[in-house]
């Protein structure tokens, strides 16, 4: 098994034995998406305008709530020194450990959005491609996450400073995330958005892992 | 001595802005340790960091076999089997899939072979399956070291080896030391206890400024 297959195995095995941590980032989902249609009401013309934004808005938040324990208890239990020790670039362990984490939060979003989408009065293919535009989009999410985890590693506050740090940067991915949506469900360019947001996913993947490197490396220091 | 395997020239570390050691100069041939004594903040830990290039030295030389470390430094760091002041354990994992898990991260082959021997070093065969935060801190630092000895490295480098350990895990500890000497490896423990192994160097480290 290599290093890569072996951290995200690991990792994935945490999560398993401490499921509570997952049930809480789905639950906080379910919840803050359904508090829009029983705050707004039951006016379907305006809940179907809003879904998309506030199910991706909601995705973020989630995506973000489990971000800040990624390195950090690695940074805690001194496995991060075992990793920076690991005979395999640490870019490749960076990106192991933004997979794992989208493994379990990105996934189940993308899956659990559709029937989210349904309190909102959105058609099928509208659900469809909510739950497209969430696979791919948040991978991004998972990466750029995992370099504010990794920078404000040790740091004061640091789940605080992860949003302030991690939200400007993926606004461009809710943006077209929730652009794709909406042009779909108004009869726009659902393909154009998409694209744009498959491309920010691939820019994230190119950049995020040296500079999540970095970062644990200066921490490690 | 024998022709050095190891050979550290003039290292210099600075840490939070003060340089904690400068011109540090050692060299180890197989089957010898170290031993680094000093008072607390003299730089022993900053020592065995930077040798295992966990951070930058300000300047000098590591060379194994007469080739710089920093040259190769995946290479350098497949070398080593590392033993920090914290276990590097994690706590929801059982012990034996710790010391599995580390290996595979070192994209080592596979452990399951040699895990029994490495369990019974430290006599850890009765918690193998034991999740390590049910485990005391010596039980805790026993599966630390069994995981430095399942890597079979020729280079260990341990910070404080021996503590929380009770007298028949020093024992355990002194003799897997033994054994890897003896196999041609090196050792460099920073320690404020007698490691109690006869021919080991010391090297200590100056008062703190």
């Amino acid at each position: 098994m290599s290093g890569f297959a072996a951290l995200v195995a690991r990792d994935l095995r945490l999560v398993w034995r401490r499921p509570g941590d997952v049930a809480v980032v789905l639950a906080f989902f379910v919840v803050a998406t359904t508090l829009f249609p029983l705050g707004i009401g039951p006016e379907a013309n305006v809940l179907a305008r809003i879904a998309a934004g506030v199910l991706w808005c909601a995705a973020l938040f989630a995506a973000l709530l489990s971000l800040d324990r990624l390195f950090a208890a690695d940074f805690e239990d001194g496995t991060l020194d075992l990793l920076l020790l690991a005979p395999w670039p640490l870019e490749l362990a960076a990106l192991a450990k933004c997979c794992a984490h989208w493994i379990v939060t990105g996934l189940p979003l993308a899956a659990l959005a559709p029937l989210l989408g349904v309190a909102f009065g959105l058609e099928s293919s509208v659900l469809l491609a909510l739950s497209a535009t969430l696979l791919v989009g948040t991978p991004t999410l998972s990466l750029i996450g995992g370099l504010a985890a990794a920078l404000t590693l040790g740091a004061r506050k640091s789940g605080a400073l992860l949003a302030l740090l991690a939200l400007p940067l993926c606004v461009p991915t809710l943006i077209f995330g929730a652009g794709a949506v909406e042009a779909l469900a108004s009869g726009g360019d659902f393909g154009a958005h998409f694209a744009v947001l498959a491309a920010l996913a691939l820019v994230a993947l190119a950049t995020t892992p040296w500079a999540i490197a970095a970062a644990l490396r200066q921490a490690g220091e | 001595m024998a022709t050095p395997l190891l050979e550290v020239a003039d290292l210099a570390c600075r840490r939070g802005g003060r340089r904690v050691f400068e011109r540090l100069s050692f060299s180890l041939g197989p089957g010898e340790l170290l031993a680094l004594i000093g008072r607390n903040g003299s730089g022993k830990t900053t020592l065995l960091r930077a040798l295992a290039l966990l951070m930058r030295p300000e300047a000098g030389t590591i060379r194994w076999q007469g080739v710089e470390a920093r040259g190769e430094p995946d290479v350098w760091r497949g070398r080593l089997g590392w033993l920090g002041h914290l276990e590097g354990l994690k706590a929801d994992l059982t012990v034996a899939e710790n010391l599995l898990a580390a290996e595979r991260l070192r994209g080592a082959p596979p452990a399951e072979d040699r895990l029994d021997s490495a369990l019974v070093a430290f006599d850890l065969s009765s918690l193998a399956q034991r999740a390590v935060r049910t485990l005391s801190a010596g039980q805790r630092r026993r599966t630390a070291l069994a995981r430095v000895v399942l890597t079979q490295a020729p280079i260990w480098l341990l910070d404080e080896p021996l503590n929380a350990l009770d007298a028949p895990a020093q024992a355990a500890f002194r003799e897997a030391l033994a054994t890897h000497l003896e196999s041609g490896g090196v050792a460099i423990a920073a320690t404020h206890a007698d490691l109690g192994l006869p021919g080991g160097r010391t090297l200590e480290l100056g008062t703190p400024t």
